[in-house]
């Protein structure tokens, strides 16, 4: 699904994740946060930098490894991106959803 | 004389033992460490609980299946030195080796979270990813009277990701054929947003949990665990109640990975997804569960992993380029109860789809799709795990790297 954010053409899944992390840009980011009632401060990015990080470097993400990052710790995480924060989080940093393998 | 060292005698550790027996120059000497006697057929764990095996059906000695080239040794390991190309045991002694490969797998971890352990362990709230776990929970499931059954994951990664989905399935069939599922609720509780997370498995399997009557509890990221209540709470003050807990808890790698230096927060290891060598050095790799790999933690990701793996060995030791080959493939039955099972065949790229495995158009079995013959093929795999995958024999018609042929990947897109 195509559509434009913040003037850029950007290609989404049906569940509003990018499928392309190179159209990622930190209006694209504001914009998705919006939608997900999150106002995005000097305390998210960090976050959003560590999961783009560990995305790129192909490593599984999981609730418990972000608390263990040094970055945020759990309760951190969850009053950052309240109400599913590894999910809503990765939404927002624009990599794939945390899934199993079915 | 050159060395060789293989940590870990289990799935994938013995394989390579088999494999590389056959492979490597006489001039090599092979070792394999594992301080256990006996081989558990892990895959069975799950259907103890529920009376299908017992113990006995699923143990061999380690010893049987280690070829006579390569010399068992049973102590346990304290650390790699990996800058000196040493192991140090814990009896003191040490190994020296030119090419390591790690097998060591991953362990459950229940003191990770807060209140899992202490006086209710194996009472109250069980595992089944250990024998003595899955042993304790059939003895509890024989004289229960029913209540609240919480089917739980901690979090992920975990070892064979759908095992907890099948307890729950054949949880269900299992308290029917007693006549007594009316007396229980089965609830699932997981961290993810679903039971099924991959949009095609989810448009294929998703009516399983409501035919069966299970709950699904989703993103619930466990904190702790009050066992005198009998409450699981999440990071948001959301809570569980339960009468019989089974969880699958925090995985981890070995200890002595942490104590090398060499894992990650987990103690899995950093490893290349397509030549299965560490990132740590050139003369180490890694195999199986032990791998901090985005591929499932399965025997049969072992399995596919193996024969890439013998061949990068033999390339290293004669200075060849590595193939970076490795596509993540995995294969698993999936049980789903009254003595059915659906198959799944994905790898890095491609999510499990429906088709035909694994001749492609023909089958005979399904993909994706619950059948008879696929829980047929789940149950015969026990004879194949034990004579051909460890021993390191070709299974037919099963590729290394995944078959595309046969497969609906059209699906993916929609």
């Amino acid at each position: 699904m195509e559509t434009t954010i913040a003037g850029q053409t950007i290609d989404l899944n049906n569940e509003g994740y990018l499928t392309d992390i190179k159209q990622w840009t930190k209006e694209v980011a504001m914009h998705i946060a919006q939608e997900e009632g999150i106002t995005l401060t000097d305390g998210h990015w960090p976050v959003i930098e560590y999961l783009q990080e560990q995305y790129r470097n192909e490593v599984p993400l999981s609730i418990r490894k972000v608390g263990k990052s040094g970055v945020v710790d759990i309760k951190q995480f969850y009053a950052l991106f309240p109400g599913g924060p590894l999910k809503k989080a990765s939404r927002i940093a624009g990599i794939p959803k945390p899934a199993s393998c079915i | 004389m050159k060395d060789l060292v293989i940590l870990g005698a289990g799935t994938a550790g013995t394989m390579m033992s088999n494999h590389l027996a056959k492979r490597l120059a006489k001039d090599w000497r092979i070792r394999i460490v594992d301080q256990r006697k006996i081989h558990h057929y892990q895959p069975g764990y799950l259907f103890i609980p529920f009376g299908t095996y017992k113990e006995e059906d699923i143990v061999k000695p380690i010893k049987k299946f280690i070829p006579e080239r390569a010399e068992l040794i049973q102590e346990g390991i304290l650390k790699v030195d990996k800058d000196h190309d040493r192991i140090y045991l814990e009896n003191g002694e040490t190994l020296d080796y030119d090419v390591l490969i790690i097998a060591t797998g991953t362990d459950i971890a229940p003191d990770e979270i807060d209140g899992m352990m202490g006086p209710h362990w194996h009472q109250s709230v069980f595992d089944f990813y250990t024998l003595e776990g899955a042993v304790k929970l059939h003895e509890k499931l024989e004289t229960w009277e029913g209540g609240h059954l919480v089917v739980h994951i901690t979090e992920m990664p975990i070892k064979c990701p759908v095992a907890p989905l099948e307890f729950a399935f054949l949880a269900d069939a299992y308290f029917e054929q007693r006549k007594m599922r009316n007396k229980v609720k089965i609830t699932f509780v997981t961290p993810m947003d679903g039971a099924f997370t991959k949009p095609v498995a989810s448009a294929h399997l998703g009516h399983l949990l409501k035919d069966k009557g299970i709950e699904v509890v989703p993103n619930f990221n466990i904190m702790s665990l009050d066992g005198e209540n009998k409450t699981i709470m999440d990071y948001e003050g959301k809570e569980v109640s339960y009468d019989l807990l089974v969880t699958v808890p925090t995985n981890k790698g070995a200890d002595y990975v942490e104590r090398s230096g060499l894992g990650d927060e987990l103690n899995f290891i950093p490893t290349n997804k397509g030549t299965l060598q560490s990132n740590a050095k050139e003369n180490i790799f890694v195999i199986g569960d032990a791998t901090n790999l985005p591929a499932s933690k399965a025997g049969s990701v072992a399995h596919f992993e193996g024969e890439i793996l013998l061949e990068n060995v033999i390339r290293f030791i004669e200075g060849k380029e590595l193939m970076d080959e490795f596509d993540g493939h995995a294969n698993c039955f999936i049980e789903t109860g009254h003595g059915k099972a659906l198959l799944i065949d994905f790898n890095y790229h491609h999510q499990p789809v429906s088709g035909t495995f694994p001749l492609p158009g023909v089958g005979p079995l399904n993909l994706l799709k619950e059948s008879r013959m696929n829980h047929m093929g789940k149950m015969a795999f026990k004879w194949i795990y034990w004579n051909m995958l460890i021993t390191g024999k070709h299974i037919p018609f099963v590729s290394a790297k995944m078959q595309e042929a046969g497969k609906n990947f059209e699906e993916e897109t929609v």
